[in-house]
């Protein structure tokens, strides 16, 4: 297995306030990992960091085998087309259509003749489950679960080997976000890709995610599978995971880590 | 044969071919290259035991030349890998219909501009409906004014554009006693330019360029600020929540730049005339004293006057428009820039249709 992600004693303030201090944490290859937390935690930032959005103050994030804060731009703009982000609102291009959207990466940093553009274009609409009609909409002609998986398909357009999903299925009916679960899955088995998602959604906690962290304190109070995680004390993850509604919910989970730890 | 990504040994009857390197996005130009290349025969063995690497866009360029191959002859595919297989049966069923296109014709195009245009012309005597409404209601109701929100318009649309106004006026006033002096200097009229610059700036130039300049200024925010509230859906929570949009956020508005463009006026001929003064001075040597004493002879009040009662009208059409514009933003963010320069526009070009027709009732009325 390869560590796809490291971070290494991040340190992020704003101003006075301290976000991070001393975030310690490794991603593996063709894994999904969470990264959980109370909102206010950094969970947010944390990824912005990993993406090159925002400078850690302090510390070492490699991506991809690069370390972030010593890449030259060129060297950024490759590693940039190496991801894919999945936005929480989507964030897609408002004056473009669907199909636009997705095509203008391919557009802008690939050679294919426009047929192939094309055809990606129509396999990445039809992978994400959406209709060939929904190619020629506007954003704000889609619905909440439209536009999410709409973002996705953006987000796959370059063949990524690294994705990142913030609160992918927040927004989502139940069933569409189960979807939504399974088809990251599928997609990860399929492309080999490694995942790294914010989520706040226990379904997802418990079904999908590999291993995760959770930001609680200023830093990672657990990492690892839900197992490790279940056995922190730490009252963030108490408060979290072993409150009644999660008890009764996921019993036969939450029982399998215990007889694990014993 | 012996290229980057193919390698193919052909006889009569069968080809050999073998896929190698990556099959990846960014070679898949070059690929296709290669693979136009190549020559027909009775079978095709096409042999994937060498491809290092591969994504969707290498399985669908795959499948794309698999089925023009499958045309022209037999062709076996080997020595593939289980994850291939799983990719190529997932995209070779999973692709939609081409995309439909949305062309319009030119016709389409005016037909829509002009019902759109038309829509704008209905929306925009509801709005001014509501807004009567609202105005009557507040006036029967003066409690229900909202005072403290008024004032802080009346700062930002009023106070904070004294410096801008003071500019553009001294500027203009200049201007016009420079153009003017040099051409009564000729008929030795010199002393006319103080009528010239003291009757042109109150009546016209005063108000006009106040009037512009807010438009540009403040106009452009209340669309901006509506409009983003509008996006936020904060403008139906107030509904929700029983406060009527047009008295929290038209009426104040419209009050307080009712109440801020005639003092902005007042400013702006005040800088004007002394814009014009300054210019007399330097070009014809006229004093000030001789200025300020000319001035007093040949600006009546009416004058004045006639140039103030322009200020309210003026207000109401930049904020009305200003406002109307900002409710129409969509929920798109492309949409706040195309109303926030419709607005500018169209309170400009009434603001100038206003002043026309202000000339012609004035003149008609001998004034």
């Amino acid at each position: 297995m390869k560590t796809v992600i490291r971070a290494t004693g991040i340190v992020t303030r704003f101003g006075d306030r301290t976000i991070h201090d001393g975030v310690s944490l490794h991603i593996e290859e063709n894994e999904i990992y969470g990264i959980l937390g109370e909102s206010g935690s950094g969970k947010s930032v944390l990824m912005k960091e990993m993406i090159m959005l925002l400078e850690p103050n302090a510390g070492k994030m490699e991506v991809l085998g690069r370390e972030l804060g010593k890449i030259s731009f060129e060297e950024s703009q490759k590693l940039r087309r190496e991801w894919g982000v999945l936005f929480q609102f989507g964030a897609l291009y408002s004056s473009l259509t669907i199909a636009e959207n997705i095509e203008v990466q391919l557009k802008e940093y690939t050679k294919l003749s426009k047929r192939m553009r094309d055809k990606l274009v129509r396999s990445k609409i039809a992978l994400v489950g959406l209709d060939a009609h929904v190619g020629s909409l506007y954003p704000a002609e889609l619905s909440g679960g439209m536009i999410k998986r709409a973002a996705l398909a953006r987000a796959l357009a370059m063949e990524p080997r690294l994705l990142f999903l913030d609160e992918p299925t927040s927004g989502l009916d139940p069933v569409g976000a189960r979807n939504f679960d399974k088809l990251i899955v599928e997609l990860r088995d399929m492309l080999g890709i490694t995942v790294v998602m914010i989520t706040h959604d226990l379904d997802s906690i418990f079904n999908i995610v590999d291993r995760m962290a959770v930001l609680a304190d200023k830093r990672v109070v657990a990492e690892g599978t839900i197992k490790d995680v279940l056995r922190s004390t730490h009252p963030f993850v108490e408060a979290f995971f072993k409150n009644e509604y999660t008890k009764e919910k996921f019993a036969d989970k939450l029982k399998e880590g215990e007889r694990d730890v014993q | 044969m012996n290229g980057e990504f193919l390698t193919w040994q052909a006889d009569q009857d069968q080809i050999i071919l073998k896929a190698k390197g990556e099959w990846t996005l960014h070679y898949v130009p070059q690929i296709e290259a290669e693979l136009q290349h190549l020559p027909s025969a009775k079978k095709l063995l096409w042999d994937l035991s060498e491809v290092k690497d591969f994504d969707s866009s290498g399985v669908l360029l795959f499948i794309e030349y698999l089925k023009r191959f499958q045309k022209q002859m037999q062709v076996e595919v080997v020595n593939y890998t289980p994850s291939q297989k799983e990719m190529y049966d997932l995209l070779r069923e999973h692709m939609v219909a081409d995309i439909p296109e949305r062309k319009q014709s030119f016709l389409d195009e005016v037909g829509e501009a002009t019902v759109e245009t038309l829509h704008d012309i209905k929306d925009f005597i509801t709005f001014l409906g509501h807004l009567f409404a609202t105005f009557f209601y507040a006036f029967t109701h003066p409690r229900t004014i909202r005072f403290k929100e008024t004032v802080y318009h009346i700062h930002q649309s009023g106070f904070n554009a004294l410096v801008i106004i003071a500019m553009t006026s001294f500027l203009v006033g200049m201007v016009i006693a420079y153009q003017g002096a040099v051409e009564l200097a000729k008929f030795g009229a010199d002393i006319f330019i103080v009528d010239t610059v003291g009757i042109s700036i109150v009546r016209e130039l005063g108000p006009m360029i106040t009037a512009i300049v807010i438009a540009g200024r403040s106009g452009s925010a209340y669309t901006a600020e509506i409009g983003a509230m509008k996006i936020t859906e904060e403008i139906a929570a107030m509904r929700t929540m029983g406060f009527d949009p047009y008295n929290f956020l038209v009426l104040p508005r419209i009050f307080a730049l009712m109440i801020a463009l005639p003092l902005l006026i007042f400013f702006s001929d005040i800088i004007g005339i002394l814009g014009g003064m300054v210019a007399s001075e330097m070009v014809t040597g006229i004093s000030y004293d001789q200025f300020i004493s000319r001035l007093y002879e040949v600006l009546e009040v009416k004058h004045y006057i006639l140039g103030m009662i322009k200020g309210p009208v003026f207000a109401f059409v930049i904020a009305a428009i200003g406002c109307f514009r900002g409710f129409q933003v969509s929920d798109n963010t492309e949409s706040i820039g195309l109303h926030t320069t419709a607005s500018v526009v169209n309170s400009i070009f009434m603001v100038i249709a206003f002043d026309a027709l202000f000339s012609v009732i004035y003149t008609d009325l001998g004034l």
